[in-house]
């Protein structure tokens, strides 16, 4: 039998360590290569329990294979509006918001976090997609040049489940009391620790950011709790993919514009008044008559999964789309998809079908995401920052 | 339990006689992960050697199984169908896949036995 791991090892070797990858190795994990990095797959729990973990208690992944940088200067938020469609120049110090780079037809060149960090200066810190780091850096500093840019060499942790607020509450007071796409530095062991309230699992969460010869002893301690064990990108997939958020080079790539995607709502109001973003045109159109075809979620009615790729048909035979995410959801112990649909089929509940082998298969549009978000919220009359 | 047969592919046979019940190795299970579906051929198909008869879906990607001999599929594990992980739990043992009525028992005689099939994957 074929195996992914028998084509993971035909893969060029010319693949970056991450800064823990003699910690994962330890933890017993599967290595394959993802994005130019030596990754951990999964631990030997396995890809269903490390999901389950992260839903019931928490679980720590290293994602320090994406991109951060800073890019600072008087009116550096308002500079970056002209490359995405969030409304950056109203973002408060301290807060994180979600958004695109976009190409000049409005496609997304890749999705990313944007911090604005406390201070006189106007400092911005982007967290980027791994495989698009390279190409993002570029384009910012080509096109902002009377800014500084600086890539950060930095490793990324995401503590993601409802137990990692207790449990990064008890190491580094306060943390638990951020709010959701809230970002804070604090001490670690004298260093800098950036914390942010994020994560791409649908749960609560952080992402800790900090320089590389401090990230094992952050990790070793985090793993010292009961609550939290390691998980890989295995579980981060499935993870994500039944929260339904789109993944880059999957779900999102250079065709497909943010309200399409259904990340439409990360468009600031004043912008989709002002435009002054590239394919602001296709934008306002989408954003105005509803865009040809939507992102959906889709339930397979067979036991198999459905993986990307797969075309999806309407009843009388028309193709009407395509599968971009598909797999397992160990959650609710089905097969789970996502892909794009012609806006006239993509009504919850309608019926497509797709190829399986050499059989075909009921498909049904389900209203996304898959398992509900438990992103954190600031209990009422409690002033989180 | 009569001995077992490995292929390059980590297919395995257990022959008793020109019945071969055959399954994925422990470390085709393991390299897999956690299975989720397996898709079994029917009873009375025939099987070649090298050609697909199953395919096994992980949580992460569909792998195609390949018969190791050449035959009639007499029996298929009827567990499977609820109880897919149980490949991963005891590929040797309740996890085989199919049971083969074999038209040419020689073709056993090139898979790998255990010690050769060890030392094949140390070179992995």
């Amino acid at each position: 039998m074929v195996t992914e791991l028998d084509v993971a090892t035909a893969a060029p070797p010319a693949l970056s360590k991450l800064p823990l990858d003699a910690v994962h190795r330890r933890l017993g994990a599967r290595m394959a290569p993802f994005a130019g990095y030596e990754m951990p797959l999964q631990y030997e729990q396995g890809i269903v329990a490390e999901t389950l973990h992260t839903r019931r208690r928490a679980s720590l992944f290293d994602v320090s294979h994406m991109g951060q940088a800073i890019l600072a200067g008087a009116r550096a938020a308002r500079a970056l509006e002209s490359l995405t469609p969030a409304d950056l120049a109203s973002l408060s110090p301290e807060r994180t918001r979600y958004t695109q780079l976009l190409n000049e037809s409005g496609g997304i060149l890749d999705d990313l976090l944007v911090t604005r960090l406390p201070g006189v200066e106007e400092r911005l810190l982007l967290v980027v997609n791994a495989s698009r780091k390279q190409a993002d850096f570029a384009l910012i500093s080509a096109a902002l040049p009377q800014f500084d840019f600086n890539p950060l060499d930095r490793a990324l942790l995401a503590l993601q489940g409802p137990r990692a607020s207790a449990v990064l509450g008890a190491l580094l007071p306060g943390a638990e009391d951020l709010p959701f796409m809230g970002w804070r530095a604090f001490d670690f062991g004298g260093a800098p620790l950036f914390v942010s309230r994020s994560g791409y699992t649908g749960e609560d969460g952080f992402e800790l950011s900090l320089r590389a010869e401090h990230a094992e002893d952050l990790a070793r301690l985090l793993l010292s709790y009961e609550d939290v064990a390691p998980a890989g990108l295995g579980a981060r997939d499935a993870l994500r993919l039944e929260a339904g958020l789109p993944l880059y080079g999957h779900d999102l790539e250079e065709t497909t514009d943010p309200v399409e995607a259904g990340v439409g709502w990360s468009i600031g109001k004043r912008r989709r008044m002002e435009g002054g973003f590239p394919g602001f045109e296709r934008i306002r159109r989408a954003l105005e008559q509803g865009p040809s075809r939507v992102r959906v979620g889709l339930l397979p009615q067979s036991k198999a999964p459905l993986r990307e790729g797969a075309e999806l048909s309407a009843r009388d035979g028309e193709a009407v789309g395509h599968v971009t995410s598909g797999g397992f959801s160990p959650t609710l112990q089905r097969p789970i998809a996502m892909g794009y649909v012609a806006s006239a089929h993509a009504n919850v509940g309608a019926t497509l079908s797709a190829p399986l082998r050499d059989k075909r298969v009921d498909v049904t549009v389900a209203a996304l995401p898959f398992v509900p978000h438990r992103y954190f919220k600031t209990p009422a009359g409690k002033d989180a920052r | 339990m009569t001995d077992l047969r490995y292929s390059k592919d980590h297919e395995y046979v257990a022959l008793d006689g020109d019945l071969a019940t055959l399954g994925i190795s422990d470390y085709a299970q393991s390299q897999l992960g956690d299975i989720v579906f397996i898709e079994l051929p029917e009873v009375g198909k025939k099987v070649t050697k090298g050609k697909e008869i199953a395919v096994i879906e992980s949580v992460k990607a569909a792998s195609e199984v390949y018969s190791p001999v050449s035959g009639e599929v007499v029996e298929v594990n009827p567990e499977l169908g609820e109880a897919p992980a149980l490949v991963n739990d005891d590929p040797i043992g309740r996890g085989w896949l199919i049971k083969v009525r074999v038209s040419d028992p020689g073709e056993c005689a090139s898979l790998m036995d255990d010690a050769a099939y060890s030392s094949f994957l140390k070179t992995l």
